[in-house]
């Protein structure tokens, strides 16, 4: 039980991130962007980490840049245009999709078919492996002899 | 085909394609840290900052409209830049025209900084705070920009400078 328990405990420490700036904001909106803006802007210089869960000194000039637009009252997708201008859209971690991303969004769901498609032709050739190779004539042949053989004695 | 040889085959192909792209990321193709400017062919932003040393005009980029110029990202902190700086003054010396930006340090330090290695910069901005870095998309230090007479970004070069950076990707826009 106390294992269970620790398992699903597992399940509940989503991203534990630091609030490592205080920035007040006049508009529970506007933190709200800004927390959403934070999480999903990539750190450029420590790669894989975004740009609220980071340290590095441009990820908190990003962060209080991204804290000055959003105070201003730019909206989420301004602030994420002005970054991708920028830095391209590897700064964001959900990029738009166009064809230069297509791939990133479209792979995942190929490389599913695929394998689905692959295993059905596995476990088709399989089932016809079992159905014509099992058992030969001959064989049934010599296990009816045999049974007979024993009916007999 | 024996069936055993097709995982091998897929795993020496996995292998190959490895080591090819470890090649050349280490040859600084496919540098995952490498991030590619969305800046070429674009107007430059605009910048508008204090000048490095007291009592100068503001370091702006309208100044600098009507022929190329360099903008070069640097800070004492950056080692980079303490080995490109002679190369700066090469250019310098050949009277190209660089601005400097000075990055996240100390204006004491960077003026100490210059006055004993000698200043190849027409003027430096001073950007404690990566405001201009920021609109200008950098990420790190040292890099270099190279701006048309119409404003346009033409070159952006991470890391330091020397002649054979130069002479590929700069040179041309001063050889007129």
């Amino acid at each position: 039980m106390k294992l269970v328990v620790l398992l699903f405990s597992l399940l509940l420490s989503i991203s534990a991130q630091a609030a490592i700036d205080a920035y007040k904001f006049d508009d529970p909106k506007k933190e709200k962007i800004y927390h959403e803006l934070t999480d999903e802007l990539r750190c450029l210089v420590c790669q894989n980490q975004n740009i609220a869960g980071s340290n590095a000194e441009l990820a908190v000039d990003m962060r209080r840049k991204t804290y000055e637009m959003v105070s201003a009252g730019q909206s989420k997708q301004q602030v994420a245009d002005y970054m991708a201008d920028r830095y391209g859209d590897f700064v964001l971690y959900k990029p738009p999709f166009k064809a230069s991303t297509a791939v990133l969004w479209i792979g995942p769901f190929i490389i599913l078919a695929v394998s689905i498609w692959l295993m059905l032709r596995v476990i088709r050739n399989r089932r016809e492996e079992h159905e014509t190779a099992s058992v030969s004539g001959e064989q049934l042949a010599e296990a009816a002899r045999l049974l007979n053989k024993e009916d007999k004695s | 085909m024996n069936k055993a040889a097709i995982p091998l085959a897929i795993f020496i192909g996995l292998v190959v394609l490895f080591a090819f792209m470890l090649g050349q990321m280490n040859d600084g193709e496919y540098n995952p840290r490498d991030i590619p400017t969305e800046f070429i062919g674009k107007p430059a932003p605009s910048f508008d900052l204090p000048s490095l040393f007291d009592g100068q005009a503001n370091v702006t980029s309208a100044a600098q409209a009507g022929k190329p110029w360099l903008l070069n990202v640097w800070g004492t902190w950056c080692a980079e830049c303490w080995k490109e700086h002679d190369y700066l003054l090469t250019l310098h010396r050949r009277n190209i025209p660089i601005i400097g930006l000075n990055w996240r340090d100390e204006a004491a330090e960077a003026k100490k900084f210059l006055a004993q290695k000698g200043n190849p910069f027409k003027a430096v901005g001073f950007d404690p705070n990566s405001n201009a870095v920021i609109d200008w998309g950098v990420y790190g230090a040292p890099e270099t920009f190279l701006i048309d007479a119409n404003g346009m970004i033409r070159v952006k070069h991470k890391g330091a400078l020397n002649e054979q950076v130069w002479q590929e990707k700069f040179a041309s826009f001063f050889a007129g």
